[in-house]
């Protein structure tokens, strides 16, 4: 009993942070809907700073201040980054900003190596709160007491500000119509801002408080990115006391899990949010997102269309060269366009669900990885030949997409990205804890291709086949019946239903069939590789395929394809240099505010406006009105 | 007060409103009538540079507002009142009411809260509740209301009667009328006829984004072709 309230402290004190940095990431995205990948960051320098101040400023009232003003620093560095990155790109396509603070991310971890070093600092410990406190025997350092007592009333605080103020009201206007509350008079732009200013400000406290128990290091950014977000949905979206019910929630389960069954402890708080989220499809406390925002007039959407005949031939001819690769004898060359192509259909397995099926998915690395493992159990445990196990990974990666999809496909939004992403992270733990039979971290070694595949030359053109044919299969299925009704279902739900579209099986349909193609990915790459370790099925990994996406363009079909090999291009020539992340970084955002359309997008914008390319719009549009 | 000088409006790529011009004096009352989709809303909505022309101008009070940011238009004492209401449902009506207040200009009017219950006495019952709590009615005289918080110099009132019952079409109008003798300037858009003529002194007619018609009632019933070909059903 002693030893069980004892636990119940740990996991209440633990929660504090987690509240902090979450209920920041909330308030973030309930008024300005930006989904903020930097969020991790800002607490990762809130401690870091915290760090640093109180290196300079000692003793007991110092020791608050610095945690104080840590949180002020990190919510100034936050304003710059509303400013400075966020702003140009507020018209954008929803959940386009999330590359942009994609780039943010990589930028504050060059630069928090730059500044603090790649050595991970111990947190001082709180002057005056050193010791431990015995509660019916059982130790409980002083320091969490404190913590317990002060998020109470952090909580107050922020429900007093949103509820109790003219700027509460304000910000709780603006999250319901931004249009509107600047129809009023009121200045949206600095209202997001303050908002940021605040997210940060908490995320950046967050990290300050939690230096005496656990200290700064440069992967805390990542560690906590899922945890709060976890933490938002289960809580629901923009609510603050669900925020803190669900940070009590997981802390406390957790405390609980590493106790009892240690082996839990990585995925628990994914299955405690997907029993959640198919409970409560929003969340505890959460409401219903409403569709058809207003504020947010775009230009309509282009119809995508086969490509011309312009269009295949230019296609045509990079086949062809591609084909022609390998007789420069560069066995680099040739290894990393395979990469290349293996990535690109990755990303373009993606793109059919986030472009045509509107179904933003936070883990499609899932069935890329589903397809990988597949195939490389079925050769190391049942001695399958490559060729057989090849073609069953897709299978597997699809029969993963048909069950996880069935779980998904009913939420929308925000909430579906995060049950994929929970999904994604449990199937990522399977493979993580199950060593006996997956090698666990050791990941599985020794998965070669056929005889006949065997050179490097010979894999590249099965890639070049196989890859170019799942792409050009995927396109032929945007362009069938059953593209047209996918479309038609993101587009309008109810109209799709209204013509006699099953909208969810449509929707269960895509689903399925983007997984087995990131399965034929994953199958290539095991045996290109010869080896499959548990990163493929990473949180990273599905980041990197949704970057991808963006950057490419979501609403051009190649999107996903030019992404893909753009980034994959770029990046192998920038990790050549030091400070590699910074100048991606940099790179991802500059190409976010110059290209809001993505790459597709923009380039033929500009192509029509040069005149090389004809409008397609012009006669489409008019009549309508 | 308003002037709009040949404005040329688009939704995307789509021409909503081409060569539009008219303008509005002080303590006028008019009424921009037309069928659905004749462009209506978007009128009010280039006025408020929530929509913004990508030809001609808006001038308001004298000065150029063609591309200001849409809260600046507002702080200039521009009120406007969406058609699809657009109340804060979440929030109380005293709430929705603070969203909109902003200090008085000079030598205008100022609203208070209280001003307010009175013209709508129907939301002083109601102050705590939230606003998805009323009915159709009740939230028009809420976003007049909120609106009103503003203090603004011209209101812009888009569709009032729309989707309320008639007992409440005759209040809104009463209410139109006293915001009217106290001076207040006002833009009404209107499908319902019967209900313009009841307030407003002139009629603007537009069909198809353009003007057709901009004279008193008077006129416009000694011209009844007019108002067959772009008013009646």
């Amino acid at each position: 009993m002693a030893l069980l309230i004892a636990q119940l402290l740990t996991g209440l004190a633990n929660a504090a942070a987690l509240f902090l940095v979450a209920s920041g990431l909330s308030l973030i995205f309930g008024v300005t809907r930006i989904v903020n990948f930097a969020h991790g960051s800002f607490y990762m320098l809130g401690a870091f700073i915290g760090y640093s101040l109180m290196q300079v400023l000692p003793g007991h009232f110092w020791f608050w201040a610095s945690v104080l003003l840590a949180g002020i620093a990190v919510g100034l560095i936050g304003v710059i980054v509303e400013i400075c990155v966020l702003r140009p790109v507020y018209k954008a396509p929803e959940l386009f900003q999330l590359v942009a603070t994609f780039g943010v991310i990589l930028v504050i971890q060059d630069l928090a190596l730059l500044v603090w070093g790649a050595e991970d600092v111990l947190g001082p410990r709180a002057p005056g709160l050193k010791g431990i406190i015995r509660i019916m025997g059982e130790p409980v350092p002083k320091y969490d007491l404190a913590l317990i007592a002060i998020t109470p009333f952090v909580l107050f605080g922020l429900w007093y500000l949103l509820t109790k103020t003219r700027i509460g009201i304000l910000v709780r206007a603006a999250t319901q119509d931004r249009e509107m509350v600047g129809a009023l008079g009121v200045n949206q732009a600095w209202l997001f801002t303050g908002v940021f200013f605040l997210g940060a400000a908490l995320a950046g406290l967050g990290g300050a408080i939690q230096l005496p128990k656990g200290g700064a290091d440069l992967m805390m950014d990542f560690n906590i990115l899922a945890a709060i977000f976890v933490v938002v949905v289960i809580g629901g979206m923009g609510s603050l006391p669900g925020a803190y019910v669900a940070a009590v929630l997981i802390s406390v389960l957790n405390v609980f899990g590493v106790s009892y069954l240690p082996q839990s402890t990585l995925v628990l708080m994914f299955v405690v949010m997907a029993v959640v989220l198919m409970i409560k499809p929003y969340g505890l406390f959460g409401r219903e997102e409403v569709a058809g925002e207003h504020g947010q007039v775009g230009e309509p959407e282009r119809p995508i269309k086969p490509a011309d005949a312009r269009g295949r031939m230019i296609v045509g001819c990079l086949i062809a060269a591609l084909a022609l690769l390998p007789m420069f004898d560069s066995t680099f060359l040739t290894i990393l366009i395979t990469d290349i192509l293996i990535f690109c259909l990755f990303a373009a397995s993606l793109h059919f669900l986030l472009g045509l099926g509107g179904l933003v998915s936070f883990g499609h690395a899932a069935f890329f990885g589903s397809g990988a493992y597949v195939a490389a159990l079925l050769v190391s445990h049942a001695g399958t030949p490559m060729e057989l196990a090849f073609l069953l990974a897709p299978l597997g990666a699809g029969m993963a997409a048909v069950i996880i999809g069935w779980m998904c496909i009913r939420l929308t939004g925000v909430y579906f990205a995060m049950l994929t992403m929970a999904f994604a992270q449990l199937l990522w733990s399977l493979v993580f804890q199950w060593g006996e039979f997956t090698g666990g971290d050791d990941g599985m070694v020794d998965i070669w291709p056929a005889e006949w595949l065997s050179t490097t030359n010979a894999y590249y053109y099965f890639t070049l086949v196989v890859g170019v044919g799942a792409i050009i299969l995927l396109r032929h299925v945007a362009h069938s019946p059953f593209g047209y009704a996918l479309r038609a279902s993101r587009d309008s739900e109810r109209q799709a239903e209204a013509t006699g579209i099953n909208t969810k099986h449509v929707r269960w349909a895509a689903f399925a069939f983007a997984g087995a193609m990131a399965g034929v990915a994953g199958g290539l790459f095991v045996f290109s590789k010869g080896s499959v370790f548990p990163t493929e099925l990473e949180i990273a990994k599905s980041f990197d395929g949704l970057i991808v996406v963006f950057l490419g363009g979501v609403k051009t079909l190649s999107g996903g394809v030019v992404g893909g090999a753009s980034l994959e291009l770029i990046k192998d020539f920038l990790t050549r240099f030091e400070f590699w992340r910074l100048s991606l970084g940099v790179l991802i955002i500059v190409v976010v505010i110059l290209a809001p359309e993505g790459i597709v997008g923009t380039v033929r914008k500009l192509a029509e406006h040069a005149g090389w390319m004809r409008s397609k719009n012009a006669r489409e549009v008019t009549g309508d009105e | 007060m308003l002037d709009l000088k040949s404005i040329e409006s688009y939704y995307g790529k789509a021409h909503i409103l081409s060569d539009l011009s008219f303008s509005i004096g002080a303590g006028e009352v008019v009424s921009l009538l037309g069928r659905n989709g004749a462009g209506k809303t978007t009128t009010m909505k280039s006025i408020m540079q929530m929509v913004i022309p990508k030809g001609g101008s808006v001038s308001f009070l004298g000065s150029d507002i063609t591309g200001l940011a849409t809260h600046k238009v507002a702080k200039m004492g521009l009120g406007y009142v969406p058609e699809d209401r657009r109340i804060f449902t979440d929030l109380t009506i005293l709430e929705n009411l603070e969203v909109g207040r902003q200090p008085p200009r000079d030598g205008g009017y100022e609203w208070s809260v209280e001003a307010l219950f009175e013209l709508f006495p129907n939301l002083k019952e109601r102050q705590k509740n939230r606003g998805k709590e009323m009915s159709g009615g009740e939230q028009q005289m809420l976003t007049i209301a909120r609106t009103l918080m503003g203090n603004p110099k011209l209101l812009l009132l888009d569709e009032p009667s729309e989707g309320i019952a008639p007992v409440i079409i005759e209040q809104m109008a009463e209410t139109i009328l006293r915001l009217k003798s106290e001076g207040m300037s006002i833009l009404l858009s209107e499908q319902n006829l019967h209900f313009a003529r009841l307030v407003a002194d002139r009629a603007i007619i537009i069909e198809s984004g353009t003007k057709k018609f901009d004279a008193t009632f008077a006129e416009l019933d000694a011209h009844p072709d007019v108002r067959d070909a772009y008013l009646s059903v």
